[in-house]
């Protein structure tokens, strides 16, 4: 089967800076592929050349069968893309905004009234559709720029930080819109906020300076973590002793000991890679009838992992 | 066809979305009166026509038609939505066309309503009108050769300042090429070929006729030429200089 982008070797240099370095990935429709990377990786490059708003350097791509140096008008009209910033005419209303888009993008007559009323409904924009762009706040700029980008339902969505600078409720909004479109739609977005990775995406990759570091499913992220099926239980016995009994416990590699806000000794029990200690550690409270006040497995810790994929990297260079 | 028409009522409504268009179009109409009826002695020539109100267009555009250009590509770099232009499904020529007809269609607007000048003559006197509407569009035609070099300068920065003086230097020299002081340099040592190219790269030169009324073929073959010159150089820049 022909995935809906397909990105090869794709370079872009800025003079002696690399900062796309030889990307390749595909993303089929139904994915939701989430881009992470510290400042300056060249995420929003990537993005750019995809768009066909900049030439790469080196390398090809392909979107829905249409290349984009052979025919880069069909490709972004397959396109629909949310630029860094969420550029837009400051002069304009949302309104007549979303109206100019579509226009462009082939909509007419009923059928874009009818699309704007539904992008307008689903982003919620109501309040603000016949006041000027320049004069919205940050969170409505950008959500004019998510309308705008997904006004034609596009096959292909690409968004850079789509959820930057939205509140709470719009954050979960935007999430959830995008697990709705992902069925039918390839998706791509960049962000730094980890915790999207695993509410919306269902690949993830990490690039830094310019190379992909990672690419595998939020899952497998995750499972790099060192805390990954860790446990953490509160108990209100005597710490040090429940520290050494579980420590003996096979599968554990160590127990860290921190106070939650309360001044309760919590307890987390690390795993050796890859094993599951849970079975273990709810043996041992059993058998030594401890009352625990709290248990729950971690699922693992992007940061962490972030922090770890993207700085080991940095050390292997210098 | 249909994108150019898109983002031509874009670009338009865009002037008039903001008080530009309007001190745009006043200070215009006030400079060309002035000129008219002060420099150009409108009355004391006691003929009717509008000889000296075409007269001083050239000097009027020098300063005013960059203030129009330089905003067209300059605010769309600044602002980034030249990103999200240039990542809807439109050519390059799209664009640039779109742009440079609203500028145009602008200027006419501007230049239409010196109607009060032409209603004045006709009251006045008995006027050739067909000489009239010929200097009319001879105006238009050097405003968008105007137009057109504003708009690729513009491409070249972010700052629509810079936009504008680079624009009117470039401006100054095609009226300049024209003028007496330039072609006696170059007439006291060059060949006559040198001079009539250089004069003939002039707006001045290609305008004399214009303002007396006669459109000819050469003249509009001049502005259009040049016009497409330097359109094509701005999608060129464009083309390399858009993201940086
Ligand atoms: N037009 C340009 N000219 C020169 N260098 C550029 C240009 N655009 C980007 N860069 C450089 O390319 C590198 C990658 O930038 P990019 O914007 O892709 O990073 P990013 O991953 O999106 O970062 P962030 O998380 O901060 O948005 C940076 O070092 C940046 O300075
Ligand atoms: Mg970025």
């Amino acid at each position: 089967m022909s995935y809906a982008i397909e990105v090869k070797n794709l370079s872009k240099h800025f003079g002696a800076l690399r900062a796309v370095d030889g990307v390749s990935f595909n993303v089929a429709r139904g994915d939701v592929l989430g881009f992470l990377g510290p400042n300056g990786a060249g995420k929003s490059t990537t993005m750019k050349m995809i768009t066909g708003f900049l030439e790469p350097t080196a390398g090809t791509v392909n979107v829905c069968g249409f290349d984009l140096a052979a025919s880069p008008v069909m490709l972004k009209s397959k396109i629909g893309y949310l630029p860094e910033g969420a550029p837009a005419y400051g002069e304009m209303t949302p309104l007549s905004f979303l109206e100019f888009v579509g226009q462009i993008r082939g909509l007419r007559g009923a059928r874009l009234q009818e699309r704007i009323r539904d992008v307008v409904g689903k982003i919620h924009l109501e309040a603000v559709l016949h006041q000027r762009i320049e004069t919205l706040s940050k969170g409505y700029k950008r959500r004019v720029g998510v309308a705008q980008a997904i006004l034609h339902d596009p096959e292909v969505l690409i968004m850079d930080e789509p959820t930057d600078g939205l509140d709470p409720n719009q954050k979960h909004e935007v999430r959830t819109l995008i697990r709705e479109m992902a069925a039918t739609k390839a998706i791509v977005i960049s962000t730094h906020i980890l915790e999207e990775v695993n509410a919306v995406c269902t690949r993830a990759i990490i690039i830094a300076a310019g190379r992909i570091l990672f690419e595998g499913t939020p899952a497998e992220l995750e499972g790099r973590s060192r805390w990954h099926n860790a446990v953490t239980l509160s108990v209100s016995a005597d710490t040090a002793q429940v520290r050494a009994a579980l420590v003996a416990l096979p599968d554990v590699e160590a127990v860290e000991e921190r106070a939650d806000a309360a001044g309760r000794a919590r307890l987390t029990v690390i795993p050796r890679p890859g094993c599951v200690p849970l079975p273990a550690v709810q043996g041992a409270v059993q058998a030594r009838g401890w009352s625990v006040t709290e248990l729950h497995v971690e699922g693992g810790r992007l940061d962490e992992v972030f922090r770890d994929i993207t700085t080991q990297s940095r050390a292997a260079r210098s | 066809m249909s994108n150019v028409l898109t983002i031509f009522k874009r670009e338009l409504r865009a002037y008039f979305a903001t008080p530009v268009a309007y001190v745009f179009i006043i200070i215009f109409l006030f400079l060309t009166g002035i000129f008219t009826f002060y420099l150009g002695a409108f009355y004391e020539r006691d003929q009717a026509d509008l000889e000296p109100f075409f007269r001083f267009h050239p000097w009027l555009y020098l300063f005013l038609i960059p203030a129009i250009a330089m905003r067209l590509w300059s605010e769309e770099r600044k602002t980034g939505t030249i990103e999200l232009l240039m990542t809807l499904p439109i050519t390059l020529w799209d664009a640039v066309l779109g742009k440079f007809l609203a500028a145009w269609c602008f200027t006419a607007i501007a230049l239409l309503l010196t109607f009060p000048m032409w209603i004045t003559v006709n009251y006045l006197g008995d006027p050739d009108n067909v000489v009239i509407v010929a200097g009319y569009l001879g105006s238009l035609l050097m405003a968008g050769g105007f137009l057109a070099i504003g708009s690729c300068i513009s491409a070249t920065t972010k700052n629509q300042v810079i936009a504008f003086v680079v624009s009117v230097v470039i401006c100054f020299c095609f009226i300049f090429s024209g003028t007496r002081i330039v072609l006696d340099f170059f007439s006291g040592w060059a060949p006559q070929a040198v001079v009539d190219v250089i004069s003939s790269f002039s707006f001045i030169a290609h305008f004399e006729s214009i303002k007396k009324g006669v459109l000819d073929v050469r003249d509009v073959v001049y502005f259009a030429t040049l016009i497409a010159f330097w359109l094509y150089a701005n999608t060129l820049v464009i083309q390399n200089r858009k993201a940086s």
